[in-house]
């Protein structure tokens, strides 16, 4: 279902104003906080000595870039954010480092003998990209090549928008999302499940198909003789 | 006034200090995962900046299917982490030579 937006037909790409023209709107300083914290927390992530400090400085970036996408317009995606990176994959990176006891300051001693190498990777890397941002520019038919026009967020809210794309043109990529999680659900428990040998277990089915006939004996003592 | 290029820079920043945390901590198998999630997350960025500044709502429905797909593969990644250190009492990745490869 193709919704075309309302308004004036201008170029919406590259052109969009989220804050004011002029002076630094309160979007502005929200947008350079977000950035400053969500650099930062990165940084400090690969950085940090202790891992769990790691996972923290982690969980400050995954925040600061739900803040992002709020700014963005994009609320669910930010939701999202927040519920399935700060609550199930960054506690389970606290869970794994609390769990395993490996002396972290040794795996650290080295750091200082990859930084050069690692360095020079990032600087190239970055010279690249900003090479990139100095040269690109919106082609003309890019207005006309989108897929799903966002319609106006002030008639339809963008949870609305997405759910109506996702199970209507979307759907069967929804489902192999889906069977993605079964899989990886099933994979990681069966991975990490062990038997230890020695633990007892109930055997319910044992229990049910008992027969009393067999698991009875009337045994008859003789008076001073015992067994 | 906050453009697509100022979203851009955030994400191309992430990405950058993912692959760097990458070379930097060799060692380390679980800060590597972590900055594999930071690069996603870098992606992820940039993918909703476009679609944010383009109209385009494409661009949202992909972060879902990769934040799907980074979920997954932070549960199976962490398994295989606790198998390993469960068999051989360590996480470095010089360690990893079971299978000879």
């Amino acid at each position: 279902m193709k919704r075309e937006p309302t308004g004036q037909p201008q170029l919406l790409i590259y052109r969009r104003d989220l804050g004011s023209e002029n002076k630094m709107g309160v979007a502005d300083i929200a947008f350079y906080i977000f950035a400053i914290c969500a650099v930062t927390g990165g940084l400090f992530t690969v950085v940090a000595k202790n891992p769990v400090h790691s996972v923290l400085w982690l969980i400050l970036a995954f925040l600061s870039s739900a803040g992002l996408f709020v700014l963005l317009g994009a609320e669910f995606v930010a939701m999202l954010l927040v519920i399935v990176y700060v609550g199930a994959v960054a506690v389970l990176f606290m869970f794994v480092v609390m769990m395993i006891d490996v002396d972290f300051a040794e795996l650290r001693g080295q750091m200082a003998k990859y930084m050069p190498i690692a360095g020079l990777i990032g600087v190239v890397l970055l010279l690249e990209l900003a090479m990139v941002f100095g040269v690109w520019e919106v082609s003309e038919g890019a207005e006309a090549a989108r897929a799903a026009v966002a319609p106006d967020a002030g008639q339809v809210h963008n949870t609305a928008a997405l759910g109506q794309l996702i199970y209507d043109q979307y759907i069967y990529l929804f489902q192999a999302a889906g069977l993605i999680l079964l899989v990886a659900m099933i994979g990681a428990i069966v991975l990490t499940l062990r038997h230890r040998t020695g633990v007892k277990r109930q055997n319910v089915m044992a229990q049910m198909h008992r027969d009393p006939a067999k698991s009875l004996e009337v045994i008859d003592v003789k008076p001073g003789q015992g067994l | 006034m906050i453009g697509i290029e100022n979203y851009l820079a955030v994400g191309a920043a992430l990405f950058v200090i993912g692959i760097f945390g990458i070379f930097l901590n060799r060692k380390n198998v679980i800060i590597i995962l972590m900055s594999i999630e930071l690069m996603l997350l870098s992606v992820n960025i940039n993918l909703v900046a476009f679609s944010a500044f383009a109209g385009d709502l494409v661009g949202q429905v992909f972060t879902i299917f990769v934040l799907t797909v980074a979920a997954a593969e932070a549960a199976i990644g962490l398994a295989i982490l606790v198998v390993f250190f469960r068999n051989r009492g360590t996480i470095d990745v010089e360690d990893v030579n079971v299978m000879k490869g």
